[in-house]
């Protein structure tokens, strides 16, 4: 940032802010729009919206990070150093995501046989409420 | 001397150079580099708890639709959805500029500017922590939610209702699978409507997966407490920087800048809480 002068400088705070806002705005709208809240009647697909919003959300986080918390204008060695550690996250969500899909069908199994042990009458209707409570 | 060993002794000559210190590869200061790497475990925390909450929402049938759950806004307004916590947000990221804008100051040893911007900053978040502090006492207070009890239920099968709960739902509305609701609380018990499905069972409302209030309070818990640590350490920054203890430094107000990230890091941890409980 050495060679920008303050009073370029100062213009990008005010730039980073107005765009900032105006992302966050947009998520918002679609989110709503997205759930038929601003046009009754008109849904768009959950994927395109999640996708939008993930993809504006990292948007914000590098203009943060970049600008904001100078990590732009910082030497290659430090940025690396912070920045590819954070690879190890996409294995992260890979697998607790892929976990939390393995507990819900776990949950669904023992639902059914729980159901089908009650209409065998090898459980009582408590004990069954008991069961499925727990499973909760 | 051939040409061989004189690169040799080069490279010897630059290796003693090294190890003699003093050379600074990364062009940051020790405080710097290290708030980065603070910076970088807590980001790690903090991502962990996220991919908590997504595995424990991938875990169950329902999860509580963001724009029913927050949809209040202060003055008893409701049917708001998510515009309260857009305000948060915008209260939060104007608090970040400002922050640029007290270590731009403090680069051109303006101690004036640097506490001026300091302030801003820091009623930037004490705002942004009583938007949050407001935001709780409505789950707390006026919708019963709590570590282990959700209130916020989304139907899993069409019916329709044989009572009214006082609030919006009366007798004889129909709802669709996918609908969510609210149980509400009378004379402080739970007060679940009953309901009757498609194939004739009477059936009460059923409680949201309580894994949602845990998450909700100890994330958003987790942040508003950065945050407020943050403003303690500005407000110290702030008297120390009037004082001008960091004029005599004569390093650009160098310990702002540090703050600085510290601050952008909590504005970047909320972008991520933002779009996991609110958007998704």
């Amino acid at each position: 940032m050495g060679n920008i002068s303050y009073e370029q400088a100062k213009r990008t705070v005010l730039r980073g802010l107005i765009l900032l806002a105006l992302v966050t705005v947009a998520e918002v709208f679609i989110a709503l729009l997205g759930k038929g809240y601003i046009i009754p009647g008109f849904y768009l697909p959950t994927w395109l919206v999640y996708l939008a919003m993930i993809g504006l959300s990292l948007y914000k986080a590098y203009f943060i990070m970049g600008e904001f918390m100078h990590l732009k204008y910082e030497v290659k060695g430090l940025v690396s150093s912070i920045l590819l550690p954070f690879l190890l996250l996409v294995w992260g969500i890979i697998a607790f995501l892929w976990d939390g899909t393995y507990w819900y069908q776990q949950r669904e199994e023992y639902r059914t046989e729980f159901q089908k042990e009650r209409e065998g009458h090898l459980l009582e209707e408590h004990e069954l409420e008991d069961r499925l409570r727990m499973l909760d | 001397m051939s040409a061989e060993t004189s690169t040799k002794d080069l490279e010897t000559e630059q290796e003693q150079v090294s190890w003699e210190g003093g050379s600074k590869p990364f062009k940051a200061s020790y405080g710097k580099l290290m708030m980065w790497y603070f910076i970088m475990s807590d980001a790690f925390t903090f991502a962990g708890f996220l991919i908590a909450y997504g595995a424990l929402r991938f875990s169950v049938p329902t999860w509580p639709e963001p724009d029913f759950v927050f949809q209040s806004f202060p003055g008893g307004l409701h049917n708001m959805p998510l515009i309260f916590v857009t305000l948060m947000t915008f209260v939060l990221i104007a608090s970040s500029a400002t922050m640029v804008r007290a270590v731009q100051e403090g680069q051109r040893e303006n101690k004036k500017g640097v506490v001026f911007w300091l302030l801003m900053t820091i009623l930037g978040g004490a705002t942004f922590l009583g938007c949050q502090a407001w935001e709780w006492h409505t789950l707390i207070v006026k919708e019963h939610m709590t570590l282990s009890e959700n209130p916020f239920g989304r139907h899993i099968e069409a019916g329709t209702y044989l009572e009214g709960d006082g609030y919006d739902i009366e007798a004889g509305d129909t709802f669709q699978p996918g609908d969510f609701y609210l149980i509400h609380k009378v004379d402080g018990e739970w007060n679940p409507v009953a309901y009757q499905n498609e194939h004739g069972d009477v059936k009460l409302q059923s409680f949201g997966p309580p894994a949602f209030g845990s998450l909700f309070y100890f994330i958003t818990g987790f942040h508003g407490f950065h945050v407020l640590t943050g403003l303690i350490i500005l407000l110290i920054v702030a008297i120390n920087a009037a004082g001008g203890v960091y004029v005599k430094r004569r390093n650009g107000y160098e310990m702002v800048e540090k703050v600085g990230l510290y601050w952008h890091f909590v504005d970047l941890v909320w972008v991520f809480v933002f779009l996991v409980f609110y958007l998704l």
